[in-house]
């Protein structure tokens, strides 16, 4: 319905580019340009990243991979370059992600309690004077119930293991209820447990229909967590299916030659 | 004494209760409104919006005076003071963001431009002839001395605004100083919020810089929030314990000063919040210093003690005394050294939890688990009651400790 009008508008000559983002597509980036100083961290990246489905970013240290989400958000300037999530421009659609990012970028002897960190997941929603309803703060255990960290709900977050850090970022995510999860590297020095915890969270997400981005380090895991990759070194490598675009050639191409022989062998390994 | 008593009952006369309500009423404002500035780790840049405020007083001064009006009129000292502070503080922003210099260098920068500026305007004043233009040296210092109703109702109103914005702004400005990409990520403009705190203690600072001095006003926002962090763990706490701490300085340090003559009123204020900080970091539960050198003496007791067993479990010889003395203390060994029947039975329950561990970590992948062991942790505040009983199987039967099965 909405494509169709897109097309009459592009006949009409009035629509803004051919390509326009489709509106069910979570996520779309054109022409993303990030510069640190004047060497472009991130270059000229299209991409869109689809509905129902996990999708690793991937690309070796510095290729810019938490930078080009950040700047995806606004979290940081970007030189150039459109988002639309949904179809729609990022700024009238910030009720509908939610971000998780970095363990490390908070100080984790800030005056605040887990609970008190889920709910800020619905600030939002509160707004400046509303007070939290006894069904937000239901909300908010749920959500913390859901990452298995119930017990944990009064603690100060400083007292908390580096993995329970992580479930408590994800709980706080999942309070937003949104339709679009973006995580920078959710699985960064995090112990098994947590990891199993948070992979089987964002594949419920997944299941009920929400998109999923995450910055992921780990090739190991990409063919068992994830549906479609994208592969980044400052421009775009390649962008698809796990089956189709996760393959040795397409990972030389993004790590140019910097993954060991070995590492590659194991890769194929899991490949056939 | 008594007249201390009076001050703080407000009967040491009109002009004492007026500034004791006044300064009560700055310090809750202070306090308050500093502690996300605290927070956010940027307490320091008040410190340069204070210095910032000197050359507007001088120039206020001037331009009423050249103007033909009184030129101590509080409001245009004080609008003059708030333009030049204003104006600090849009350059550090300006600084930190647009070039390659921390913001503490754009600090030290903007606060010794703009103070040393602000002391020339100050001796050029003294040297024009006209007006009377004694007085202006209190901002410096602050001075309680001639305080007026329209003093006091300036700080009033001032600070009762101060603390309704950080009342109103407490989510936002909590989710900046806690974690600022996240903010971004939700649409909030970290840079207006972040120019929201810097401007509130601007106004807190402009508000109480004839009370309390531009020098010390910078005591009075971060003093009372660093003492409020040592009783809560809650930013929403922190807010309103550290006004209470910054009110009760700024009422008890008035009215100290009122009770004798010639105290200065802003250095005494500053004093009592430090009084009250030092009783913190001492007594506070938790967080305290007394509270830490106890746990920490717990703790040393409980490895000796989990040291001592193991030693006698493997009958080797404790040579540590501070160890001898806690096992025989605790009845685990006599006063030769050998030990006791329940020395024995603990030692063999140390041990046995020790061997028990080796397996786990043999046969469980799980490093969450695993990497719990600690030397202190029983196994069985990580493992099931089955888990262990799996460890045990492998583990064979047990083996009683002194060589005598």
């Amino acid at each position: 319905m909405t494509r169709v009008t897109a097309t009459i508008a592009a006949q009409d000559g009035r629509a803004a580019s051919p390509a326009a983002p489709a509106s069910d597509c979570p996520l779309t980036l054109q022409g993303i340009t990030v510069s640190y100083g004047e060497k472009p961290a991130v270059f000229s990246v299209d991409a869109a990243f689809p509905a129902n489905a996990m999708t690793a970013i991937i690309g070796p240290n510095g290729a810019g991979k938490s930078t080009m989400l950040k700047a995806a958000l606004g979290v940081i300037p970007r030189l150039s370059g459109e988002v639309s999530v949904f179809g729609t421009p990022i700024e009238q659609t910030r009720d509908r992600i939610a971000y998780v990012p970095q363990r490390a970028s908070v100080d984790w002897d800030f005056p605040t309690t887990v609970i008190d960190v889920v709910q800020m997941g619905l600030y939002r929603k509160v707004g400046l004077i509303g007070r939290l309803s006894g069904a937000m703060t239901a909300q908010a255990k749920d959500c913390l119930d859901r990452v298995g960290m119930a017990d944990f709900a009064h603690r100060q977050i400083g007292q908390l293991s580096g993995g329970q850090q992580q479930r408590v970022f994800l709980a706080r995510a999942l309070a937003q209820d949104a339709d679009l999860y973006l995580l920078d590297e959710p699985f960064a020095g995090v112990d098994a447990a947590t990891e199993r915890a948070i992979i089987n969270v964002l594949k419920l997400l997944k299941s009920n229909g929400k998109a999923v981005v995450a910055v992921h380090h780990d090739l190991s895991t990409v063919r068992d967590y994830f549906d479609h990759v994208f592969l980044i070194n400052v421009r775009r490598v390649a962008e698809g299916t796990v089956e189709t675009t996760f393959t040795t050639e397409n990972l030389n191409a993004t790590y140019g030659g910097r993954l060991g022989a070995t590492h590659m062998a194991e890769l194929e390994g899991v490949a056939s | 004494m008594n007249s201390f008593l009076d001050a703080l009952l407000l009967n040491a006369g009109y002009n004492a209760a007026l500034v004791a309500i006044g300064a009560g009423l700055l310090g809750f404002a202070a306090g308050s409104s500093g502690t996300f500035l605290f927070l956010r780790k940027r307490a320091l840049v008040s410190d340069a919006t204070a210095h910032a405020t000197l050359p507007g007083v001088g120039i206020a001064f001037i331009i009423m005076v050249s103007m033909g009006y009184d030129g101590r009129s509080l409001i245009g000292l004080l609008l003059g003071s708030a333009v030049t502070a204003a104006i600090g503080l849009v350059i550090i922003e300006w600084i930190a963001r647009r070039t390659r210099l921390a913001e503490d260098a754009a600090i030290g920068a903007v606060l010794g431009t703009f103070f040393g500026l602000g002391i020339v305007l100050l001796t050029i004043i003294q040297t024009m002839s006209s007006g009377r233009q004694a007085g202006l040296e209190g901002f410096l210092l602050g001075s309680t001395a001639g305080m007026l109703f329209q003093d006091a109702v300036v700080i009033a109103i001032g600070g009762s605004l101060v603390v309704f914005v950080t009342w109103l702004m407490r989510r936002p400005m909590t989710l900046v100083a806690f974690d600022a990409e996240y903010a971004a990520a939700m649409g909030y403009s970290v840079r207006r919020i972040d120019l929201l705190m810097m401007g509130l203690v601007m106004g807190v600072t402009v508000v109480g810089l004839k009370l309390v001095g531009l020098i010390l006003i910078v005591a009075m926002l971060i003093i009372p929030p660093v003492t409020a962090r040592f009783w809560t763990d809650r930013s929403g706490r922190v807010v309103w314990i550290a006004g209470v701490f910054g009110g009760a300085s700024g009422y008890m340090g008035a009215a100290l000063s009122a009770s004798a003559p010639a105290m200065p009123t802003g250095p005494i204020i500053v004093l009592m919040a430090a009084a009250i900080f030092l009783f913190s970091l001492i007594f506070a539960p938790v967080r305290g210093v007394a509270a830490a050198i106890i746990r920490h003496h717990r703790f040393q007791r409980r490895v000796h003690r989990r040291q001592g067993l193991l030693s006698l479990s493997r009958e080797e010889p404790i040579r540590e005394k501070f160890t001898l003395r806690l096992l025989e203390r605790d009845g685990l060994i006599r006063p030769d050294g050998v030990p006791t029947d329940t020395g024995r039975a603990q030692a063999a329950r140390v041990s046995r939890d020790e061997r028990r561990w080796d397996i786990a970590r043999e046969v469980h992948q799980d490093a969450g688990l695993t990497g719990r062991y600690d030397g202190l942790t029983p196994i069985e505040e990580v493992f099931t009651p089955d888990e262990i009983q799996e460890f045990d199987r492998r583990l064979g039967p047990p083996v009683a400790v002194g060589g005598l099965a």
